[in-house]
């Protein structure tokens, strides 16, 4: 699991320098239909994100893309500063959630934005908003329902072939 | 070092004698509360965990620890109650996630293991000193020493410690390590809160913990309990939690005491010496017992175990 996160963030790095080039102009309606996300690797396989379907459910792209692209802000949080936000030169996820684990001596550095503290690192930014909007409507919320899971994968969650025996159990009871 | 120091002057003065041990130095033990300055920790956000179990495995995997029963991706845990209890730790499973059902609410999910507490009692409670308190905040234990008491089973708050009985032999007490040898010590993040898609958790310095989960909740004060748990109880421990449920309903215990647990710990190990002085009188009485059936005396002997509880 040590390389998992690092492989992760690559992937996710790589992956959304492309996209970014695509998204250049989100408040002009014009976005990615898929994106895929090709990370996670090592224990899961890339996942295909349906990002036209998601712009079609949703309200507005502010509920996952908070004030960057123009259209009005969702939480009542950003709103504090963010009311009347132009589009901004930049909306992908990573070139605000940091692909580095977030700890408790990065959380609270004080940057010049004071109230960007506490922000989730990019992976948890991921499936805290996918997640959880994913929980509210009633949505497939299985890790695997999103992620097909590699022999590795398998391996670590001892899940598939790698199931427990039972004869390795030498707990005495 | 000096921590060490300490422990050795606690551990020695219980096993010393009950003269001591019986006298609690409060004041002593008070000074210490906060245990090292820049002791570790982690915050546990309950409110972002979805059960996934990826901690488990992560922790798994790094303690080299035995097969799991069930595949780390079998959610019928959840439902298990082992001894009409909820999962608690045990010595193949250092860390485990329990699914708690408030009324009227969503599940939620609570992941367990050593809190690492400032003042461990486990640590108090070992008369043979297999415990230590790192300065990086970790609890661990040196297994050669242990010799399989369970007074730290008895001691410790939170129900952690767990007993291996893999060799009849050598019995030891395995738990959660806060993954010293392979990720602390080198001030790397613990494997599970590494491997968590939700970021429930956060490591850093318990100081700079304590002031994130207040940040977070005056910022969104609906959403979660005011209470940052740990932050007081037993003296405070390492890992820290927060919550948008009562503790209570998470099945936490909300009646611990804001001091350690020493001063209690202390009076009770007060009575180890004497156990192990009479502990071949013990088994011989326990022998006599068993070969000879129903004793015409035991009706004396109980009448003389409640003069000695008084
Ligand atoms: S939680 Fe229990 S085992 Fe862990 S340090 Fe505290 S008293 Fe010891
Ligand atoms: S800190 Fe390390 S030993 Fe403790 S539960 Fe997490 S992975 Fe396991
Ligand atoms: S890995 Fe994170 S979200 Fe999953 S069960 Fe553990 S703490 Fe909860």
């Amino acid at each position: 699991m040590v390389n998992t996160g690092k492989k992760f963030m690559a992937g996710l790095a790589g992956l959304f320098i492309c996209c970014l080039l695509m998204m250049n102009c989100y408040a002009m309606e014009s976005y990615p239909e898929e994106i895929e996300i090709d990370v996670l690797s090592e224990l899961y396989q890339g996942v295909v994100f349906d990002h036209g379907w998601h712009v079609m459910m949703t309200e507005g792209c502010a509920v996952c893309h908070h004030h960057t692209t123009g259209t009005p802000v969702v939480d009542s949080y950003c709103a504090k500063c963010h009311a009347d936000e132009k589009p901004m030169a930049t909306v992908s996820c990573q070139d605000c959630h940091s692909s580095e684990p977030v700890t408790a001596g990065s959380v609270r550095e004080k940057d010049a934005f004071l109230f960007h503290d506490d922000k989730p690192d990019l992976k948890a930014a991921y499936h805290l908003s996918c997640l959880g909007c994913h929980q509210e409507m009633g949505a497939p919320v299985g890790c695997q329902d999103c992620h097909a899971r590699t022999e590795a994968g398998d391996a670590f969650f001892r899940a598939g072939q790698f199931a427990p025996t039972g004869s390795a159990d030498s707990s005495g009871y | 070092m000096s921590k060490i120091t300490r422990r050795k002057f606690l551990a020695g003065s219980m096993a010393g004698g009950a003269a001591i041990a019986m006298a609690p130095t409060k004041k002593a033990f008070g000074a210490n509360l906060e245990g090292f300055p820049d002791g570790m920790g982690v915050l546990v956000d309950m409110t972002r965990c979805v059960g996934c179990r990826s901690c488990e495995a992560a922790c798994n995997k790094e303690q080299n620890l035995p097969e799991p029963d069930k595949s780390f991706d079998d959610y019928s845990v959840f439902d298990e109650r082992p001894h009409g209890h909820y999962r608690r730790p045990t010595e193949k499973a250092y860390t485990v996630v329990n699914r708690y059902d408030p009324v009227d609410e969503q599940p939620v999910y609570r992941k367990i293991q050593c809190n690492h507490c400032n003042e461990p009692a486990c640590l108090t409670s070992c008369f043979v000193n297999a415990y230590t308190k790192t300065p990086e905040g970790a609890v661990i234990y040196n297994d050669k020493v242990c010799v399989g008491c369970r007074n730290c089973m008895i001691a410790c708050p939170f129900g952690i410690p767990a007993y291996s009985y893999s060799s009849a032999i050598n019995p030891i007490i395995k738990k959660c390590i806060f993954c010293y040898d392979t990720r602390l010590k080198n001030g790397q993040t613990p494997a599970c809160v590494e491997a968590c898609p939700q970021q429930v958790m956060v490591f850093g310095k318990r100081k700079e913990l304590i002031k994130i989960a207040h940040d977070r909740i005056r910022r969104s004060p609906v959403k979660y309990v005011d209470q940052v748990y740990g932050e007081k109880e037993v003296g405070g421990t390492g890992w820290l939690y927060l919550s948008g449920v009562p503790f209570q309903e998470a099945g936490f215990n909300i009646s611990l005491p804001s001091e350690p647990i020493i001063n209690n710990v202390k009076d009770f190990l007060a009575i180890v010496p004497m156990v192990l002085a009479i502990w071949p009188a013990l088994f011989t009485g326990f022998h006599l017992l068993a070969t000879k059936g129903k004793s015409h005396g035991h009706g004396d002997d109980h009448s003389h175990d409640g003069q000695e509880e008084h």
